[in-house]
């Protein structure tokens, strides 16, 4: 279902971030991406999500080439991919529950669709006794299960997260854990980029290792492999 | 599974333009001085236009009655017998640009002079003049078009028996001249603010922006349209212009009121032949106009901001 041929991007300033990338994710997958920082993790990360466009080559989510598509449809693709991230990206002001209820809003769900479906996922993260708090009443972990849940809530195909336990204690990055365990069981593509070595010795998934914007191990139920 | 409809870009519900209107109305009250002073700045600006805009147009309108009034006369020389006068209507008739000739006898002329400046049957004051008309008599000329009187007024002074053109220069130039000079100062003035306003609305619209960056961020992360998130922007800048031509429009209804109804009460001012446009007609010109122009002036600064700021 995620598919890059020949991937390379260089940024104005000259820095060469991906190199050359070929790489097949089928759907359904669990997928780390490791390596040192400055690796080329994010740029990687950001092609999928089609923050930024391929300098050259071609990135196919469900057959549809993110090089090509135009400035608007790239909401319509938004649509279809769940993202996280390392800062969760929580509105302040808005409750848990209007945090959720916001990524359906602004896509024009029906209020209907919307109240049943925010009380699924909160549910899903465990978090449904929560939906009235404010983000700032809440634990570092129960921050990115809120962001987790927002990034589900329109049942994407594909989850990418950026370094999503790289803010929390080992506890709260294991809770985190088993609910990107929980989704992907529910059929969704999950692709992560980590420093969490003993998250990824421990799951036994397929492990990507970036190095200088290259692909330079690709291993079903990897490790983590780098040294502490 | 994939495919990319416009649907979604064009389609429009009416719970999302309910809001949308909500956003925008939040981002006024947020803002609370700028949007203020946004305000302000329209209707400063627009008060100047409505008053500019009623003494242009009734500036005009009296300065193109004149014009068509505008009728060359021609007095006869007192010496001058019944066939020369009659030879020297044979000459002006000869004329170009000549429409039509009128005979004015001194009798008549004093008659319309006095009525003209005399009220009622108070006539009076004028009996010593009757008895001693100054008048000569005359001829009335129109030329085809007001700003051939002066050329034909110089042809006709050449002519034997004429004792004196009069074709009313100064009042028509110097009107007209009036009128150009404050037209060029008005207009002036009017874009200055115009674009004062403007730079108001973009500056309140950025600072929404900013102060929102992140709902944006998130927005269009999870895969709101550019329009969706536009709208609220976009109706923020309309709000402060219509906002802002409402204290412009009363003031400018009210005030031409008055005057209107000043100039048109007969007796006071009726001496000065003034008929200003009527009042309703102005009313409507003048609402109209100020709405659209606040409208325009807060959807230019909100596109100015929003194109700047707002790259999605």
């Amino acid at each position: 279902m995620l598919d890059f041929k020949n991937v390379w991007k260089s940024y104005k300033n000259g820095v060469m971030a991906v190199n050359g990338i070929d790489l097949h994710i089928n759907k359904g997958e669990f997928v780390y991406i490791v390596g040192p920082s400055g690796a080329g993790k994010s740029t990687f990360i950001k092609l999928m999500y089609r923050e930024i466009v391929p300098t050259k080559g071609e990135i196919l989510i469900d057959g549809v080439n993110l090089a090509k598509i135009k400035q608007r449809q790239v909401p319509k693709l938004r649509r279809k991919i769940g993202v996280v991230f390392q800062d969760y990206k929580l509105l302040p002001k808005l409750t848990v529950y209007e945090n959720v209820a916001f990524a359906l809003e602004v896509i024009e769900e029906h209020p209907k669709v919307i109240k049943k479906r925010v009380m699924e996922v909160l549910d899903l993260v465990k978090l449904k006794h929560k939906a009235r708090s404010l983000p700032t009443e809440l634990s570092g972990g129960e921050q990115q299960r809120v962001s987790i849940a927002r990034s589900i809530c329109n049942n994407p195909s594909v989850v990418i997260a950026d370094e999503p336990t790289g803010n929390l204690d080992p506890d709260s990055a294991w809770s985190i854990m088993e609910i990107f365990d929980r989704i992907n069981d529910n059929g969704t593509t999950v692709v992560m980029a980590t420093h969490n070595r003993d998250i990824v010795n421990n799951m036994k998934r397929r492990v990507i290792a970036i190095e200088g914007g290259m692909i330079v191990r690709d291993e079903q139920r990897g490790d983590y492999g780098y040294e502490a | 599974m994939f495919v990319m409809s416009r649907e979604v870009i064009t389609d429009m519900k009416l719970r999302t333009l309910g809001r949308h209107a909500r956003e925008s109305l939040k981002n006024l009250g947020r803002n609370g001085w700028m949007t203020f002073a946004s305000i302000s700045a329209v209707a400063v600006a627009l008060v100047l236009v409505g008053l500019f805009l009623s003494v242009m147009m009734n500036l005009n309108k009296i300065a193109g009655e004149i014009e068509s009034n505008v009728e060359v006369r021609v007095y006869i020389d007192r010496t001058a017998t019944q066939a020369q006068q009659d030879q020297l209507k044979q000459s002006l008739k000869s004329i170009g640009h000549v429409q039509s000739i009128a005979y004015q006898s001194r009798e008549k002329g004093l008659k319309n002079l006095i009525n003209s400046l005399g009220e009622g049957n108070d006539q009076s004051a004028f009996s010593s003049v009757k008895n001693e008309n100054p008048l000569p008599d005359a001829f009335i000329l129109k030329t085809e078009k007001p700003e051939q009187t002066i050329t034909v007024a110089n042809q006709v002074k050449t002519l034997p028996y004429v004792y004196k053109v009069n074709y009313g220069k100064g009042t028509v130039e110097k009107l007209f001249k009036t009128v150009r000079i404050s037209r060029n100062v008005g207009i002036v003035l009017i874009i200055g603010l115009l674009f004062t306003s403007i730079f108001l609305i973009a500056n309140t619209i950025k600072l929404t922006i900013v102060a929102r960056r992140r709902e944006i961020e998130i927005m269009k992360l999870v895969g709101a349209t550019n329009a969706f998130v536009r709208w609220p922007y976009f109706l923020e800048g309309l709000l402060i212009g219509v906002i802002g031509s409402i204290i412009p429009i009363i003031l400018v209804n009210v005030g031409y009121k008055a005057v209107y109804e000043k100039f048109s009460d007969a007796g006071t001012y009726s001496t000065f032949f003034i008929k200003l446009i009527p009042y309703p007609t102005m009313a409507l010109y003048l609402s109209l106009l100020l709405v659209v122009i606040g409208a325009g002036i807060g959807v230019w600064g909100s596109v100015t901001s929003i194109r700047k700021f707002l790259r999605v």
